[in-house]
């Protein structure tokens, strides 16, 4: 099939296995998993072909796999939507098919798919465990959940969204991908609806997003108003761009591209969860792990870098943005870097770690290192969507253990009551490993190092050294929340009961695991620079030839320098070093000196947007809109109202509908007939020879008038 | 021959009989028997208009053949009329028959 075809395919299948669940199957748990997972597969292979296609074509940055049509008549021409691979599509592509297709899989084991019926599970709460009789006697085990086809409709309308969102050649199309991507993020982190918690995270994520989107569709109409296209080949032509680049917009002394970019970026700090609307990523990790693996780590944040990077051409025309683009990432990274110190939630740590990481492939991208910020994207997608679903998975056999030890005030997230997983769960505890050396850029050997050491090499060649300071530091505690949060979990010895029965989780969950970390060390060699002392040039830099090709201007790899690679060994290493040591004996939270109430509360952004926005609101729905304009002006203008028309009404019943239509017409038209009859009545004797005798005169009468007057 | 102007006459004063027998009889039987006095005396003229008029249109002949076996049927029904009325009410006298007012 030609290449084109299969790319309008792709994001097909996994909104035809959504309507499928939705509609038919939602009673029938295996169908259920099986067309999901069949249409993630589906979606995978068409996903390869098209990116192993791609590899092949001489050039694809000037030459792209594209199609499109028209959609709708705006004016006298049409606007075309239509599908787009270049090479930075291409890549994205890659790892967006991997990971789904491995969250797919894993969501399988995750929610206990082939477990018996809870003994009280309600839909919208986590499965609480089944009791079953085995050998004689009663244990208890997980059960499964009790909405599992939704969670695979839900998360297939999810993929839909992504899979449009990269393969979109324009950028409404990427914005409806966008959208549903928050809705389903909206579902999908509200799952366990019946928790208030997730309740109120999902109306966080989706409210906090909306503000970035909100500018982001201010950024498109403006783009559509400047240029008529929201095709990006057509926009990233030289003259578009030269015209949006001398224009002033008039907005302090940007450029029309400068404005342009500043808000798709703030689109994509509300995606990205970038500061300062970060506030929703952390509590998204109220959704099952899945999602946060999804949502928080492969595909939706991804989707805010992507969309930069997409329009990178544009933005880099204009200095300004991009120094608000390159402070907030580097900001945002040291910023929650440093509070995912101070976390012991499992799965919260890894949030603010996202957050971080996300902010490092922001500052990238602002510092002008695209190919550096989509490479650490890639990379940053394997290896978080590998400690997600493995955090997941310690999760899951935490889980087990509660349900053991049957203490349900156990937190099974609490890396506090964890320690020693390392022999219960091996094959979690090595993947985990992996996952995490990448994070904190291990040397040589993982994907994470290779891809941030490039970002450093950028910043620093770039002379952006204050960025390259900040990232700096914020690595570093990359690198020790990291060991942090291997060594509370898996090493030392188990500190609860609960961690003492924790179990290996089943194949569904550990083979995704295993294969996200062949990537999370492997995909790190793909793009190793030229100038790295020995191990450069063994290895084609294909990551640099390849997406760099997506620019016009192929960018230049920076000269080596020692400093940067260097800093990126000592933060790594020294990071991981002083996390094992300083937390190889603490045993609770009264032990770790890092618990700065600060920290631990996230520098209070909750409880300032609480004061600044949420309560306000309420304050102004609640006194303004309610008592006020709802009660007072409404109400009263109802009230006058009412009555008014209740005396027109009454008026028109007593002086027109009463005398004129009732007594008038109704009753006047009785009356007359009465008074006709009692005048014709005595002609009507019965008598049949008196009829004719009136008829017989009748005729004369008229006979003797015609007669007369016709003569 | 006869002129036409004599069987006008004689129809005319046919007819007026009948008339007056429908008027003026009080027996219903003979009420109908002045109807049929007229349909005749209607008949008469067909046929004389017809023989003084032409010959050959055979219209006058067929209508007054139409009339004969209208006043038949009419009569059959008036006279099963007469029967049931008298049935009925044990009399034949047209005003005494005046059901039919308000």
């Amino acid at each position: 099939m030609q290449t084109t075809t299969l790319i309008w395919l792709i994001p097909l299948f996994p909104v035809l296995a959504f309507a499928l669940i939705v509609l038919f199957t939602n009673r029938v748990n295996w169908l259920s998993h099986t067309i999901a997972v069949g249409a993630a597969f589906i979606s995978w292979l068409l996903s390869m072909i098209v990116f192993f296609r791609a590899l092949g074509v001489e050039n694809l940055g000037r030459n792209p796999f594209e199609d499109s049509i028209p959609w709708f008549p705006v004016g006298d021409t049409w606007f075309h939507i239509g599908v787009l691979i270049d090479p930075l599509s291409a890549a994205v592509l890659f790892f967006v098919a991997w990971t789904v297709l491995m969250i797919f899989i894993y969501s399988v084991g995750y929610h206990n798919y082939g477990q018996p019926k809870g003994d009280h599970d309600h839909k919208g709460l986590p499965p609480h465990g089944a009791t079953v009789d085995e050998h004689g006697h009663k244990h208890v085990v997980l059960s499964i959940e009790p909405m599992y086809s939704r969670f695979f409709a839900f998360i297939g309308l999810f993929a839909f969204g992504m899979y449009l969102l990269v393969v979109s050649d324009n950028l409404l199309t990427l914005f409806v991908g966008w959208e549903i991507m928050g809705l389903c993020s909206y579902l999908l982190i509200g799952f366990w609806f019946a928790k208030p918690s997730a309740r109120d995270a999902a109306v966080k994520a989706f409210m906090t997003t909306r503000i970035g989107d909100v500018f982001m569709l201010l950024g498109i109409s403006l783009l559509y108003y400047q240029t008529g296209t929201l095709t990006y080949r057509e926009i990233f032509t030289e003259e578009t761009l030269h015209r949006l680049a001398t224009t002033p917009s008039g907005f302090l002394t940007f450029s029309v591209a400068g404005l342009i970019g500043l808000l798709l970026f703030i689109g994509t700090i509300g995606k990205s969860a970038q500061f300062p609307l970060h506030v929703w990523l952390p509590d998204a990790m109220e959704g099952p792990t899945p999602v946060s693996a999804m949502i928080h780590a492969a595909t939706m944040v991804s989707a805010g870098v992507y969309a930069v990077a997409r329009m990178f051409p544009l933005t880099s025309l204009d200095p300004q943005t991009m120094q608000i683009i390159a402070f907030i990432g580097g900001f945002t990274a040291i910023f929650a870097a440093t509070i995912a110190v101070a976390q012991n939630d499992i799965k919260r740590v890894l949030a603010y770690s996202t957050i971080s990481q996300l902010g490092f492939m922001i500052a990238a991208l602002g510092v002008g290192a695209y190919v550096a910020a989509v490479f650490h994207l890639i990379t940053h997608a394997f290896f978080k969507a590998l400690l997600f679903l493995g955090s997941g998975s310690v999760i899951h056999g935490m889980e087990h253990g509660v349900l053991h030890t049957g203490d349900h005030k156990v937190d099974p997230q609490d890396m506090f009551n964890m320690g020693g997983l390392r022999k219960k769960m091996p094959i979690t505890f090595w993947t985990f490993l992996i996952g995490g050396l990448a994070l904190s850029g291990f040397p040589l050997l993982t994907a994470g190092f290779w891809s941030k050491d490039e970002i450093f090499a950028e910043a620093f060649g770039h002379g952006h050294i204050f960025v390259f300071l900040t990232l700096a530091a914020a690595a570093f505690l990359t690198a020790f929340y990291t060991m942090r949060q291997i060594t509370l979990t898996f090493l030392g010895k188990p500190r609860t009961q609960e961690a003492e029965h924790a179990q290996e989780t089943p194949w569904t969950m550990t083979t995704p695991l295993i294969i996200l970390s062949v990537f999370a060390v492997s995909y790190g060699w793909a793009g190793i620079s030229e100038h790295f002392p020995l191990l450069g040039g063994l290895l084609p830099n294909w990551v640099h030839e390849f997406v760099g090709s997506t620019l016009l201007e192929m960018p230049e790899a920076v000269e080596f320098s020692w400093i940067p690679l260097l800093t990126s060994l000592v933060v790594a290493l020294g990071g991981l070093t002083l996390g094992y040591f300083v937390y190889r004996n603490v045993n609770s939270p009264a032990e770790d000196r890092l618990q700065i109430p600060l920290l631990k509360n996230k520098y209070y952004f909750d409880e300032a947007y609480n004061f600044l926005f949420v309560k306000p609101a309420y304050w102004f729905a609640e006194n303004v809109v309610y008592k006020f304009m709802d009660q007072k002006v409404i109400d009263g203008v109802l009230h006058l109202f009412g009555p008014g028309t209740f005396s027109i009404g009454y008026a028109i019943r007593n002086y027109f509908d009463l005398p004129v239509i009732n007594r008038g017409i109704g009753d006047g038209s009785y009356k007359a007939t009465w008074w006709v009859m009692k005048i014709v009545r005595p002609i009507q004797t019965g008598r049949v020879q008196q009829y004719l005798l009136f008829a017989l005169a009748t005729f004369a009468i008229v006979g003797v008038a015609l007669y007369f007057w016709l003569a | 021959m006869v002129p036409l102007s004599w069987y006008l006459i004689f129809a005319a004063a046919l007819f007026s009989i009948g008339l007056f027998g429908v008027l003026a009889r009080r027996n219903a039987v003979a009420i109908l028997l002045g109807i049929e006095l007229m349909l005749n005396a209607v008949n008469i003229n067909l046929a004389a208009f017809w023989r003084y008029g032409d010959v050959l249109n055979m219209t006058g002949q067929v209508f007054a053949i139409i009339v004969f076996a209208v006043a038949a049927a009419e009569v059959s029904v008036g006279l099963a009329l007469v029967i049931s009325v008298y049935r009925r009410r044990n009399t034949v006298v047209a005003d005494e028959i005046d059901m039919m007012k308000w």
